[in-house]
């Protein structure tokens, strides 16, 4: 979460100094740099006040994120049923185990799934949907509302309302299907193995698409329409404009909701736990349900410590590299900036 | 009321998930509750339980008001959480060492685990005068040890509930005893075109309910009580057992998706047979309810018959697979909790409870009070049990009836054989042990 704020807010202020600066590094030759280094003393007192500031804000940090972070660390070394103190150490055998959890290596190859289909597909189709609302259209307002709903409602809601319409045969879909003569197109749904995936993209890309689409609708508000009237009075075509015109200048934006799908499709629970509990037969089971089920049904506490740490990896590894590599360029900007105004 | 259980539910998994992804343990412990509070000069009891359908959510409550009118310096309050948040609740408050003064407790491991973490009071001594005529069957899961550590007040069995009239139009004028006849009563329902049973997939213990059966029928209850102190399932019998439940599946006797059917939805198994679209379910007593309450219910057309005998089995049609809801007290309650306990199990609210709620008394004096034909037969059924086997879920440490869950789940889907279950069962057994 922290991770998703900060680089967004970062992003933000990004794409508002971009345009602006340019390639020059930052308005240094403007700000006046002071002759003489600040004395020690004035330093100190920075440090100080600063230092003053920041304390509520990092013990609470530190209480409510960093400890129970090092304390979940601390058990995943043991083999404990949540009872007492943990006593039974068994050094790394809860992070070997990982290796050999077939539910668990299915955990990775489903959040691998879905991540796949949010990028190929999901964003793909929110990104249409925000092009197209970004037109003048009769009533856009209305669409845009609409789209963005599903995001509102609650992730429970959400499942108890998707798990009636595709209950099978009585559910609202196998009706609709069955009254179009489409009957042969209905079928398990959440309850097979191999259709229950498909089916919660299908449902998670209603729930999430509205939200990515207002990011892209965001970003597109903030393209000059000068580019796209200089670019067609020279006979540039829609596809072209698009190409060389919407799309680079719509990256950040796509560069932070890649992001926060990623983070999201690494985190899901709450929406799969009501629709299905992981099922049938783990075929819909994350990251974060096989760590509950563990957990809170099973109370191999260390075990599912061993699992939360490992998600928390995984997640700080990508969040890291996806800094580095891939937002680089827009937090660059910011920081420079930031640098030059001091 | 579905829907807000699942809320609070899965809320509160969140909650817990996040807590062990990132905050940890020690915020959980930080929502323990609050002892009694003095802050009015009486006397607080905390009361958890899972009464969460009517009418008896109400008689439980009035019977509490009752109670604080005759003991004015108690108060009683009451915490009504629904099944599964209960489970996740308690787990939490056990490992903080707090538990509510009296709580909901279907004895077996996780009784045994609060007990042995010192947190629940012996009451052998203290309630032996007022539950002598109380089944043997009902207070077997909380007897640990020759000690009793909660009292019962409900006590039930799972067999076949099953619909008269679907069954008589597939030319089956007797339930079946044997399980050969058990089959052929599949395959007759299905040549009728009936959907035979309905099943809750998703759910898990629903599935591990024909395992079990299959279990006591063809192992015995001796086996399977050695092989739960042996941490050894791996004996012929059970892998009989499970080839049983082949057997069973490969006749496709389930309702279409049953794989996400949920128990108690409107699109679930006990709606599936409450609106007669599956002719029957494996099912604890308080099924008849749940099928009324999620479906329309089958009134007359309701009937129980016991899970049918194993040809060359060791086990017999007269041991019964079951359980009992009782109460608990925590260690240091207030003396108020006990007499609460003894005011709630008085003749005539046992009574009240047995008409008006539908469950099955645990004392004799009240059984009188029984009406409905089927909890007739159901208790009937404990009164001549000739051997009792508590829910595997409740009899076994947790992970292991998880895993008897989860593997019979997969057997079912066809994802396990019968050898693969009892050797993952026996794999976590060890591991626990």
């Amino acid at each position: 979460m922290t991770h998703s704020t900060s680089t967004s807010a970062s992003t933000a202020s990004a794409s508002a100094f971009a345009p602006g600066t340019g390639k020059s590094p930052g308005a240094a030759p403007e700000s006046p740099v002071p002759a003489t280094r600040p004395s020690a003393l004035h330093r100190l007192r920075a440090w100080f006040s600063a230092f003053v500031f920041t304390v509520p804000a990092l013990v609470l940090f530190g209480l409510l994120v960093l400890v129970p972070m090092g304390y979940a660390f601390y058990i995943s070394f043991f083999n404990w049923g949540g009872f007492g103190t943990p006593t039974d150490s068994v050094g790394f055998d809860n992070y070997t185990r990982l290796f050999d959890d077939p539910v668990f290596l299915g955990d990775l190859w489903r959040g691998f799934l879905l991540i796949a289909f949010s990028i190929v597909l999901q964003l793909p189709f929110a990104l249409a949907m925000a092009v197209l609302l970004n037109q003048k259209l009769r009533g856009r307002a209305v669409y845009r509302m609409l789209f963005f709903a599903p995001y509102i409602l609650s992730e429970v809601i959400t499942g108890v309302l998707f798990s009636m319409i595709f209950a099978p045969d009585e559910g609202l879909a196998d009706k609709v299907l069955d009254a179009v003569g489409l009957a042969g197109l209905g079928g398990d749904w959440f309850a097979g193995q191999d259709t229950v995936l498909p089916t919660l993209f299908l449902v998670m890309t209603w729930k999430y698409f509205g939200f990515h689409m207002m990011l892209y609708l965001a970003g597109l508000q903030g393209i000059p329409a000068e580019l796209h009237e200089a670019a067609r009075i020279d006979g540039a075509s829609t596809w072209q404009r698009f190409r060389h015109i919407t799309l680079p200048l719509l990256a950040p934006t796509l560069r932070i909701s890649v992001f926060l799908a990623v983070i999201g499709a690494i985190q899901l629970f709450d929406l799969v736990w009501v629709i299905t509990a992981g099922g049938p037969d783990h075929a819909s089971e994350t990251m974060v349900i096989s760590l509950f089920q563990y957990g809170f049904k099973r109370y191999q506490m260390g075990y599912a410590s061993a699992i939360s740490v490992a998600m928390f990896l995984i997640s700080l590894v990508f969040a890291l590299a996806y800094q580095r590599f891939v937002l680089r360029r827009d937090t660059e900007g910011a920081i420079t900036t930031m640098r030059g105004n001091r | 009321m579905r829907a807000l259980g699942n809320t609070s539910l899965s809320r509160r998994g969140f909650l817990a998930a996040s807590a062990a992804t990132g905050l940890g343990t020690a915020a959980l412990s930080a929502c323990g509750s609050s002892d009694g509070g003095n802050s009015s000069g009486k006397t607080e009891i905390e009361w958890w339980n899972i009464t969460t359908t009517q009418p008896a959510k109400k008689l439980w409550a009035q019977r509490a008001k009752e109670f604080e009118a005759a003991h004015p310096d108690v108060k009683i309050k009451i915490v009504t959480l629904e099944n599964e948040a209960y489970k996740s609740k308690m787990t939490a408050q056990t490992a903080s060492g707090k538990l509510p003064d009296i709580f909901h407790t279907w004895g077996g491991g996780v009784l045994k685990q609060q007990i042995d973490a010192g947190l629940v009071e012996d009451l052998t001594d203290k309630v032996s005068s007022w539950t002598k005529d109380f089944l043997p069957a009902s207070v077997a899961p909380f007897r640990l040890d020759d000690k009793m550590y909660a009292v019962p007040f409900d006590v039930g069995m799972v067999g076949f509930w099953y619909n008269k009239a679907l069954f008589k139009q597939a030319g089956i004028d007797t339930p079946p005893t044997t399980w050969s006849g058990y089959l052929d009563a599949v395959k007759a329902l299905k040549d009728e075109g009936i959907t035979p049973i309905a099943l809750a997939g998703k759910e898990k213990w629903p599935g591990m309910y024909y395992w079990a059966y299959l279990s006591m029928r063809v192992a015995g209850l001796e086996a399977m009580q050695k092989a739960a102190d042996d941490a050894d399932f791996t004996g012929e019998d059970f892998v009989k057992a499970g080839a049983h439940v082949e057997e069973l599946v490969a006749l496709k006797p389930f309702q279409k998706g049953f794989l996400g059917a949920a128990y108690s939805t409107p699109t679930g198994e006990a709606a599936a047979v409450g609106n007669g679209k599956a002719a029957m379910e494996l099912m604890g007593q308080w099924a008849p309810v749940v099928q009324a309450d999620a479906g329309k219910g089958l009134g007359k057309d309701l009937g129980f018959f016991s899970f049918p005998a194993v040809e060359g089995g060791k086990g017999a049609l007269t041991e019964v697979f079951g359980g009992s809801n009782g109460h608990a007290v925590r260690k240091g309650a207030p003396d108020a909790a006990l007499e609460f306990l003894k005011f709630f199990a008085e003749k005539e609210f046992a009574e009240k409870l047995v008409k008006e709620t539908g469950l099955v008394p645990v004392s004799k004096a009240a059984q009188g009070a029984l009406t409905d034909p089927n909890l007739i037969a159901v208790s009937d059924a404990l009164g001549d049990a000739t051997g009792f086997q508590l829910y595997l879920d409740q009899a076994y440490a947790p992970a292991v009836g998880q895993e008897i869950n989860d593997s019979v789940a997969a057997l079912i889907a066809g994802s396990k054989s019968p050898e693969q279950v009892t050797r993952s069962v026996t794999q976590v057994a060890k591991s626990e042990g």
